[in-house]
């Protein structure tokens, strides 16, 4: 419907993207609009194609056809380094941390300063490093554990310093591969009210199977079937949206 | 902890703990013939060393140091062959004033590409910049799309294989499968007797303790941090921000420079350079000395290098037949039972010993050298 210029106000723009492997079209004809500040979460079956839509936003796989714009520019010819630089999060769904260096370093690898080779040979850990690490530490209830090596660190403490890595990029569009997979039910309520204090000034894209939880969050729904769009709005019109029980709710 | 962007503590007592075994402890207790032979075996610490930042940090294994190792040989043996080719030395050739091996390959003239090793100035950068290129060049090409782990491996080693595959064939202009043999001065000071070679072990002692200080430094940069995390979790690297082919490229062309500088080292003290230390064999023989120092550390790195030569030495002189099962299999026993090498040994089991002594009595530095050696032997 919507061919060329579209309008300015949205932070992410997907349009008629397809992704095929083999022939087989993972993402097919895909549309969607993020607005500035939006919470949305894409629930769907398993192989409906979340995944991949994160996947090819983030630049870890290249669309087959169609276009992604992200505040005006293209993101599909965009290496995944510089796709992070205009100011894309991804949190993968297994947490992917680095076990080897404590919960400090984690965090300070991620702080967006000394990027290149040369940047990084002379970075210094500097006041405005160290405070700022040390605020994230504490959003992400890891300030007490901050020189232990991460491997030692919970599943769930592994998810929050995996949403911090992101937080300490402060990027515009974050996107959270089921953030709660595998917590336990006080850790879901911390992530929940975790992720409510994040989203301040900048747009989150959730996956999530977590009815509950996704109630809990969204603005906006968007239920994928097929590589396509089943449905999409706000939280109560897709429950009750007919295809959606079939397909997904209903199970 | 960290006191510096060099070391912390444990690391300097480290540091000067090998210092005093390679200036001190070794010199006054070897004769020159065997300190001549600790100086071609720390040669081979060079490339270990690259090998620590390039595969224990940077989870990058290259099979073919020699390479590198090569270049930097060739390029140090090409200025001693010159200087020894004068005219006056070479007058009974039919073209004097050019190396034997030419001679006797009927080549008339001076290539092109040798001229300018007649400089020391060129030379020393060559040392650099020529495995330091090569180096980039190979690794832009399979870093930048994606190759890595056992293909990169396979592919290092294929390299090994053709050069080696080309100096032996080209041997009017490199000597061929005898190296280049019979240096002899270097600036008209003669390398061969004795006190030069006590001169040439401090020079290199010196090299090696800046490579050691170079490797620190990448070690506690953030870039030395990224190395592992990358090694860790390449995405997660990746989608921080990071051009993880850019930190790969670095660290490979890190560990070329390095072994590089090993090469020009051996050229120098052992006074020849041939192909045989170029292939596949000797480019895997540095990865095991890596290994059995413990791929993560620095130090561990030349003790590991210094251990395995002198078993070598020792049971092939003993033994010829029997070493390279002995070293395969002193390889299979440290990656199963010691992944992380004398280094490991030390931190897991003589460490905390030592600090339970340290606590309760006034600590002796010197005796960790002896102590460290020692218990190396088990890991055979």
């Amino acid at each position: 419907m919507l061919v060329g210029h579209q309008p300015k106000e949205f932070l992410l723009a997907v349009e008629a993207l397809t992704v095929s492997f083999d022939g087989f079209k993972a993402v097919n004809d895909l549309s969607f609009y993020v607005d500035e500040n939006e919470i949305r979460v894409i629930i769907g079956p398993n192989g409906a194609g979340k995944t991949t839509v994160l996947d090819l936003i983030c630049g870890k796989t290249k669309a087959t056809s169609g276009s992604i714009q992200f505040r005006g520019k293209e993101l599909t010819r965009m290496r995944e380094n510089e796709i992070v630089k205009t100011g894309v999060g991804r949190k993968f769904q297994n947490p992917s941390i680095y076990d080897d260096l404590t919960v400090f370093e984690n965090l300070e690898i991620s702080y967006p300063r000394g990027r290149s080779v040369f940047g990084a040979l002379t970075f210094t850990r500097d006041a405005a490093v160290r405070d700022r690490v040390h605020e994230v530490a504490e959003m992400i209830f890891l300030k007490d554990r901050l020189n232990v090596n991460a491997d030692l660190l919970s599943h769930g403490q592994k998810q929050w310093l995996e949403i911090g890595m992101l937080l300490i990029q402060d990027p515009d569009l974050l996107m959270l591969d089921e953030p709660v997979a595998g917590m336990s039910v006080s850790e879901r309520a911390k992530t929940a009210e975790l992720l409510n204090r994040i989203i301040k000034n900048r747009s989150v894209l959730v996956i999530e199977h977590d009815m509950k939880f996704v109630e809990d969050i969204a603005h906006k729904v968007t239920v994928l079937h097929q590589g396509q769009i089943l449905s999409e709005g706000t939280m109560d019109k897709v429950k009750n949206d007919p295809k959606v029980v079939e397909v997904y709710l209903g199970h | 902890m960290t006191d510096n962007r060099f070391f912390n503590r444990s690391e300097l007592i480290g540091i000067l703990v090998l210092a005093v075994f390679l200036v001190l402890v070794l010199p006054l207790t070897l004769d020159v013939f065997r300190l001549n032979l600790v100086a071609k075996y720390l040669t081979y610490a060079f490339v270990a060393l690259g090998l620590v930042v390039c595969w224990g940090y940077g989870g990058i294994l290259s099979l073919g140091q020699g390479v590198f190792f090569g270049l930097g040989g060739y390029c140090m043996a090409m200025f001693l062959k010159l200087e020894a080719s004068s005219v006056a030395n070479t007058k009974i050739q039919s073209t004097p004033g050019i190396p034997d091996f030419m001679d006797w390959n009927q080549i008339t003239a001076l290539p092109l590409f040798w001229k300018p090793f007649s400089s020391l100035t060129f030379t020393i950068a060559a040392i650099i910049l020529v495995p330091g290129i090569f180096a980039l060049i190979i690794g832009t090409a399979m870093f930048k799309r994606r190759v890595g782990g056992t293909y990169f491996a396979i592919i290092t080693q294929a390299v090994a294989a053709i050069l080696t595959i080309l100096i032996v064939g080209q041997q009017g202009y490199t000597g061929g499968i005898n190296g280049m043999t019979d240096l002899r001065t270097l600036k008209g000071w003669d390398i061969r007797p004795d006190h030069a070679k006590i001169v040439l072990y401090f020079f290199e002692v010196g090299c090696l303790f800046v490579c050691i200080m170079i490797a620190q430094f990448v070690r506690h940069s953030k870039l030395g941090r990224i190395l592992v995390a990358m090694r860790e979790k390449e995405d997660r690297v990746r989608f921080s921000g990071y051009s993880v082919a850019n930190f790969k490229i670095f660290a490979f062309c890190v560990a070329a420079v390095f072994a590089a500088i090993g090469g020009a080292m051996f050229a120098l003290n052992v006074g020849f350079m041939s192909p045989s230390f170029v292939g596949i064999v000797p480019s895997i023989e540095m990865v095991i000395y890596t290994a059995v120092g413990g791929r993560l550390s620095i130090l561990g790195a030349v003790y590991g290098t210094l251990l395995v030569n002198f078993a070598k030495t020792s049971l092939s002189e003993t033994f010829p037949e029997l070493w390279l099962f002995g070293l395969g299999g002193l390889f299979i026993a440290v990656v199963l039972a010691f992944p992380n090498g004398l280094a490991g040994i030390w931190g897991d089991y003589v460490q905390p010993r030592i600090d339970g002594l340290i606590s309760s009595r006034k600590p002796k530095p010197e005796g960790w050298t002896d102590s460290s050696v020692a218990d190396g032997a088990p890991a055979e």
